[in-house]
């Protein structure tokens, strides 16, 4: 007979969850090579754009300078919500969600796990990256140093939050939302001033774009970049806002759950 | 209340399930006992796997509340899923992984204590040791249900839930799956809870029939009161009256 108690969180479930994608990762070199192939070319291209404005004088040249910590910062934080929300999608892609649904795995338990693959997923791709760039461009990402710690955590938190609420909404609306996943982050590229300065936007667009916590981690990285200045404060804000979005993602994932359970499109997904 | 005696393993209580206007399920009330094997039977449409659905907790009753050994399912979930399972064609495992994998992500699930072990006795008794290790995508119907049964046991259950556990299969690898259910229930005194179109299987596997109708339960008794009873042959022959509205189910529904 089955075991009298279950625990109310258990690393156990976690880790059989993050098991279920290595075994997956491991099994499909596509799904490898599709995880570093993105950022490769990214970096590529805007590393020759840099190395071009590099050599024009003024202003513009120092821009430039920017541009591939820009792309390799906006690729942790669009990577990360990919590789949270690919893990969500698997299950979906698979009919495997009901299974999922009806075990003792716990909706944290299931959301830190979605968490852990988006770290894995991110380091086996974005990673080696940074040591491309070093090598082909002579950027060195980690020499942004600690500073990066602050940029990378902060990002991270937006990516999750943003992955959470794809999750609930492909579980509450099924594949149909699927596409919200792949492209809601590009509603970010703009809004949050990845390549450029918030100034840049008009008067009433720019409290917007402060709400959104990147847009504090690319204006900090621009200062580290251009005026070797730290900006704490910047990444504080940043972290405040994360804070409140992880929470609402959380709140809004839960709904949406419950939302699905009412209409009973568990029963159906993948369909 | 006696304290002494055991909860009904599944109760449901005016359960109902409405999608805008139209009744799912329709305040249906039953118990089942621990223990026993119950069919649920009906059409397409009768309501059957919405019933599972607030059975698992995959589904929101609109109203009512059902148990599974007495733990509210809506407020406790949590505190029994471990001790539940279910198995469906509809509802596939992982296509990558293989068999083991896949076992040992669901063992781990379900506080399995020795994974490992688990697996090599259901391999042993399910027949899964030829291709334990093969990707499951790869597998013919016949072995996909046989693993996903293995899924399903994985923790031992005392309460299993099988929707058509052998829909799709051949006569033999259909009987042998019935006779593997058959073993289980007698050795582990599990429950069973089983919706299923093949009145054969029904007939052989469960001690009990609820008939179900758009959303209502239309006849509850034992396969063969029920085949005595409708004056029929047997339980297709029953299913098909009640389906139709036609002989004794007519003769009743008038009086």
């Amino acid at each position: 007979m089955s075991a009298a108690t279950s625990p109310s969180f258990s690393f156990s479930r976690i880790f059989a969850m993050v098991m279920r994608h290595w075994y997956l990762l491991r099994s499909s070199w596509p799904r490898l090579l599709e995880l570093i192939y993105w950022p490769l070319v990214q970096m590529v291209m805007w590393g020759f754009l840099q190395s071009f404005m590099a050599q024009q004088t003024g202003a513009l040249a120092m821009a430039a300078g920017t541009f591939l910590a820009a792309v390799l910062l906006w690729d942790i934080l669009f990577r990360g919500q990919l590789g949270f929300s690919f893990s969500f999608l698997e299950e979906m892609w698979s009919r495997n969600l009901a299974n999922l649904m009806i075990s003792p795995l716990r909706p944290i338990e299931f959301v830190l796990s979605m968490i852990t693959m988006s770290v894995i997923r991110l380091f086996i791709g974005v990673v080696p990256v940074t040591f491309l760039a070093m090598f082909f461009f002579g950027f060195n990402f980690w020499g942004l140093g600690i500073a990066l710690g602050a940029f990378f955590a902060n990002l991270l938190l937006t990516s999750w939050a943003i992955g959470l609420l794809c999750a609930g909404l492909v579980l509450r609306n099924g594949l149909g939302a699927e596409g919200l996943t792949w492209s809601i982050m590009f509603l970010f590229l703009p809004l949050t001033c990845v390549y450029y300065p918030v100034a840049t936007l008009p008067v009433w667009l720019q409290p917007i774009s402060w709400t959104l916590p990147p847009t504090a981690v690319f204006e900090g990285m621009r200062a580290l970049v251009l005026e070797n200045v730290f900006r704490a404060d910047l990444m504080l804000w940043a972290l405040g806002l994360n804070i409140v979005w992880i929470a609402l993602a959380g709140w809004g994932f839960m709904k949406l759950m419950h939302s699905s359970k009412r209409m009973g499109s568990l029963l159906s997904v993948g369909e | 209340m006696n304290v002494n005696v055991p909860p009904p393993a599944i109760e449901a209580d005016r359960l109902t399930k409405r999608y805008g206007e139209a009744n799912a399920v329709d305040s249906i009330s039953f118990q089942i006992a621990a223990g026993s094997v119950t069919g649920l039977l009906g059409g397409n449409g009768a309501g059957k796997t919405t019933t599972i659905g607030m059975i698992m907790s995959l589904v929101a009753p609109t109203s009512g509340r059902v148990s599974v050994l007495g733990f509210d399912m809506a407020r406790d979930a949590y505190r029994v899923l471990h001790r539940m399972n279910f198995e469906s064609p509809y509802i596939d495992l992982p296509h990558r992984l293989t068999v083991r994998q896949n076992l040992t992500v669901f063992g781990r699930l379900y506080g399995v204590k020795s994974v490992s072990e688990r697996i090599a006795r259901l391999a042993a008794d399910l027949d899964l040791k030829d291709f334990v290790d093969r990707q499951s995508g790869k597998l013919s119907a016949g072995q996909k249900t046989r693993v996903a049964l293995a899924k399903a046991l994985i923790n031992e259950p005392d309460i299993l839930i099988l929707d058509e556990p052998t829909a799709s299969l051949d006569p033999d690898t259909a009987d042998w799956i019935r006779g593997h259910l058959e073993r289980y229930r007698a050795n582990n005194n599990a429950t069973l809870l089983l919706a299923s179109h093949n009145m054969g299987e029904v007939e052989r596997l469960c001690d009990r029939v609820l008939m179900m109708k758009r959303g209502s339960i239309v006849d509850d008794d034992a396969p063969a009161k029920l085949i005595a009873r409708y004056g029929r042959q047997n339980l297709e022959e029953v299913f098909l009256d009640i389906a139709r509205g036609t002989g004794a189910a007519k003769k009743e529904a008038a009086e």
